[in-house]
């Protein structure tokens, strides 16, 4: 790719004026660059007008109908029963208690319809709002939240994931919009590696290594600057800063009581590392929580996961709005689709997109909506059917972007979600 | 339950045949015959108990009374009285001969689902166990609760009594079994079954678990069941196991598997009056009924079923097996020569 593509000042800008509407004044205030982060927990001052979003990633397929619309005693019911929640009338399944008491903070949307049963396209499709085509790619929403919600000079990457597996490397899920807005894994909730200096390596020289690398690297850049090297150079800046704002990885250094509320597995330490990332500044971590996909004993396995998610999530949720941070942040429960009504020969259920939910909070999500019905034991949409279009469409909507805007990539308009789709806007406040 | 089977006629495992097929609407869990062997029993995903009459078919449907599956069931007074267990961690007395059933008694028993419920071959307790890991001894006359017995650090899949000492067993999710004592109720000792345990990493998902328990006629070994070598459980990919334990010793003495890789969980193991061990399996690789010698590892005879099976239950004539089934059906498979239909 040539620099053209991703051009000076305009490079990566989004094309329309008012996209940057909203945006300005979070931009504005986060002028100082990083010296916000410096401050003591205690009086950091968060800025409220920075939207960001945290995805809970129930990678396989969570079961709909082990979660947000149960249908207890039918054919495809299974064992679990339906409990009432704090939003009157509104019943989701006995695996989330603690949630159910935070439901008028929610929403959810029980008519979705991807139609698409294959991991990876629905990993796609539902993370990237729009279905893979050989014609070219389209950016994760972590990207897009990277590049529109990032304020200016933040140093750190606008776009984490925090999961079990292995991290370190950055992403390839920018697509279009360039390297630099890639995720950045954080494998097992860890910091990012070799984030402090190599002993026997100083201050002082490790300064002067980097201005000489400087130096070099804008001799280089007068003749041969590409998106590339710009990206690289980015990158090294951003590492100088992680190396800086170390203890913002570290979830250890929450307190213990916060911990323990959170719980002490996987998920429950990667939710908090999560809102100790966004309130840093972070605009997007996506947290994965596995696995759910369970062909086999899904009533287990989801009494067994669901569990766990229940306690760090309904956490997660209260932390937010305790902080006051439930307004400026989406929270998004999503997978790559359902699963089967109908209970096979192993207690599992199997892969489904043609009738499941979505769990939204936070942002201008109005709360304690439910969108969206299906049919009796849950095998159809029967009222306000929406795709992975719509549900893309509503999630910038909610962080307050033009989901209608476009980014202007060198000279090119790329639309940020599928033109022929729109947001649910009963959903938005 | 924990059952005697002092009368049984002689059974041949190798000549195991299906002869009956009991149909309902609604996928079976678990089975089980009453203790004069004239009625066979099923539970069903509809929360619904299902009951035959052996000699002519004639079927009883008990009303859905809990509020979830019902997993467990266990006789009192002869067979006069069932007990059902539900995932609703609710108790519920029957009166099990009635043409129109109706609950008895009900009892909010444990927190979470109840995984196991056995009887006492004297019919005055009963032992429950479940997600909330704690072993309940009940009275089995008044539903009043006797003794709790915490101390898993994990989900108790199954409950035995011991048919003639005074001991109860509890075998949870990791494989640990512990063996208490009913009168002082002091754990006594844990039983291996570890075996039984899988952690994937991959899928990060815990796997397994004591299914079931038994004791052999003679006392000297007592089965647990299971699965082993499971790389993949959520897509059940698992082989059935049934460890064999000296219950002098509490050592393992045998891990009784299958000669070809079947997949499967066996679900229940029971110890015929003759000696063998007799499990069904059930999962991915089909239902069979799985048929081993003490002491010898591979099986020596199996019997597929045409359909995963859930559960096992053994007529008290030691002559029959009745298996739960996911294709609506209870089968009833007969250990001797198939009875040749006269020419009309």
């Amino acid at each position: 790719m040539d620099y053209q593509n991703a051009s000076h000042s305009v490079e990566h800008q989004i094309a329309r004026r008012q996209f940057l509407g909203g945006l300005a004044g979070g931009m504005g205030a986060v002028a100082g660059g990083l010296g916000f982060m410096a401050m003591p927990e205690s009086t950091l001052k968060l800025n409220k007008n920075q939207k960001r979003i945290v995805m809970i990633y129930m990678s396989g397929g969570l079961c709909q109908l082990e979660s947000w619309d149960p249908k207890p005693k039918t054919d495809t019911g299974g064992p679990f029963r339906a409990i009432a929640t704090s939003v009157p009338g509104l019943h989701i399944s006995e695996l989330l208690p603690m949630t159910a008491k935070n439901m008028h903070r929610l929403a959810l949307i029980r008519g979705i319809n991807t139609k698409e049963n294959e991991h990876g396209r629905g990993r796609y499709l539902m993370t990237k709002g729009r279905r893979q085509t050989p014609a070219g790619e389209f950016p994760h929403l972590g990207a897009v939240a990277a590049k529109a919600l990032a304020p200016a000079n933040i140093g750190l990457p606008g776009y984490v994931r925090v999961s079990s597996g292995g991290g370190g490397s950055r992403g390839n899920d920018a697509a279009y919009l360039g390297p630099k807005f890639a995720s950045i894994t954080l494998g097992n909730g860890k910091p990012p590696l070799n984030c402090t200096l190599p002993k026997g390596i100083s201050e002082a020289e490790d300064k002067g290594r980097n201005a000489f690398r400087q130096r070099a690297n804008e001799r280089f850049a007068l003749k041969r600057k590409s998106a590339q090297t710009d990206a690289y150079t980015y990158n090294y800046e951003q590492a100088k800063k992680l190396m800086q704002k170390r203890d913002v990885f570290d979830a250890s250094k929450e307190p213990a009581k916060l911990q323990e509320r959170y719980g002490n597995h996987p998920i429950g330490k990667h939710c908090l590392l999560a809102r100790r990332l966004l309130e840093n500044g972070i605009s997007f971590v996506q947290v994965t929580h596995a696995n759910y996909d369970t062909h086999n004993e899904n009533f287990s396995f989801h009494y067994e996961q669901l569990g766990e998610f229940d306690r760090a999530f309904s956490a997660l949720v209260e932390d937010l709005h305790d902080r006051g941070m439930l307004e400026s942040t989406l929270i998004i429960v999503m997978s790559e689709f359902g699963r089967t009504p109908r209970i096979n020969r192993n207690y599992g259920r199997d892969h489904w997109s043609a009738a499941w939910s979505v769990c939204l909070g936070g942002g201008k999500i109005k709360p304690g909506a439910v969108i969206g019905k299906t049919n009796k034991n849950g095998t159809k949409v029967i009222d306000r059917e929406v795709d992975e279009g719509h549900l893309f469409h509503t999630y910038l909507t909610a962080v307050g972007l033009e989901s209608t805007d476009t980014f202007n990539i060198g000279g090119r308009e790329y639309p940020l979600a599928n033109p022929a789709r729109g947001p649910i806007e009963e959903l938005i406040v | 339950m924990s059952t005697t089977h002092s009368k049984a006629l002689v059974a041949d495992p190798k000549l195991t045949h299906i002869s009956k097929q009991l149909q309902h609407t609604s996928p079976f869990i678990s089975c089980r015959f009453d203790p004069t062997g004239q009625f066979v029993y099923g539970t069903a995903e509809d929360m619904t108990i299902q009951r035959w009459r052996l000699a002519d078919g004639k079927k009883v449907s008990y009303p859905a009374v809990h509020d979830s599956w019902v997993r467990g069931l266990a006789f009192l007074d002869g067979g006069k009285t069932l007990v059902s267990a539900g995932y609703d961690g609710r108790l519920i007395w029957w009166s099990a001969t009635s043409d129109k059933p109706v609950p008895l008694r009900k009892v909010k028993a444990h927190h979470g689902w109840i995984r196991y419920l056995d009887a006492r071959p004297d019919g005055k307790l009963l032992a429950t166990g479940g997600h909330d890991r704690v072993l309940k001894i009940w009275s089995a006359t008044d539903g009043k609760l006797i003794r709790e017995l915490p101390g898993h650090q994990n989900d108790i899949y199954s409950t035995f009594f011991h048919p003639k000492e005074p001991v109860v067993l509890s075998g949870d999710l990791s494989g640990v079994v512990k063996q208490w004592d009913l009168k002082t109720g002091k754990e006594i000792r844990i039983f291996d079954a570890k075996e039984l345990h899988t952690y994937n990493g991959g899928q990060q998902v815990h796997y397994g678990g004591v299914r079931s328990m038994s004791i052999s006629p003679d006392g000297s070994l007592l089965s647990c069941s299971g699965l082993h070598k499971a790389p993949n459980p959520l897509g059940a990919v698992n082989e059935p196991d049934v460890l064999a334990f000296d219950w002098k010793t509490g050592k393992l003495k045998t891990s009784h598997i299958t000669s070809n890789n079947l997949k499967g969980i066996a679900w229940r193991a029971c110890y015929h009056p003759q000696g063998f061990l007799v499990a069904c399996s059930g999962g991915s690789g089909g239902g069979h009924l799985l048929f081993w010698k003490p002491g010898q590892a591979k099986e020596f005879h199996r019997v597929n079923l045409k359909n995963t099976a859930r559960d096992l239950d053994l007529h008290p004539s030691g002559i029959m097996l009745a298996t739960a089934h996911h294709d609506r059906r209870i089968r009833i498979s007969t250990m001797q020569k198939k009875a040749v239909k006269k020419k009309t």
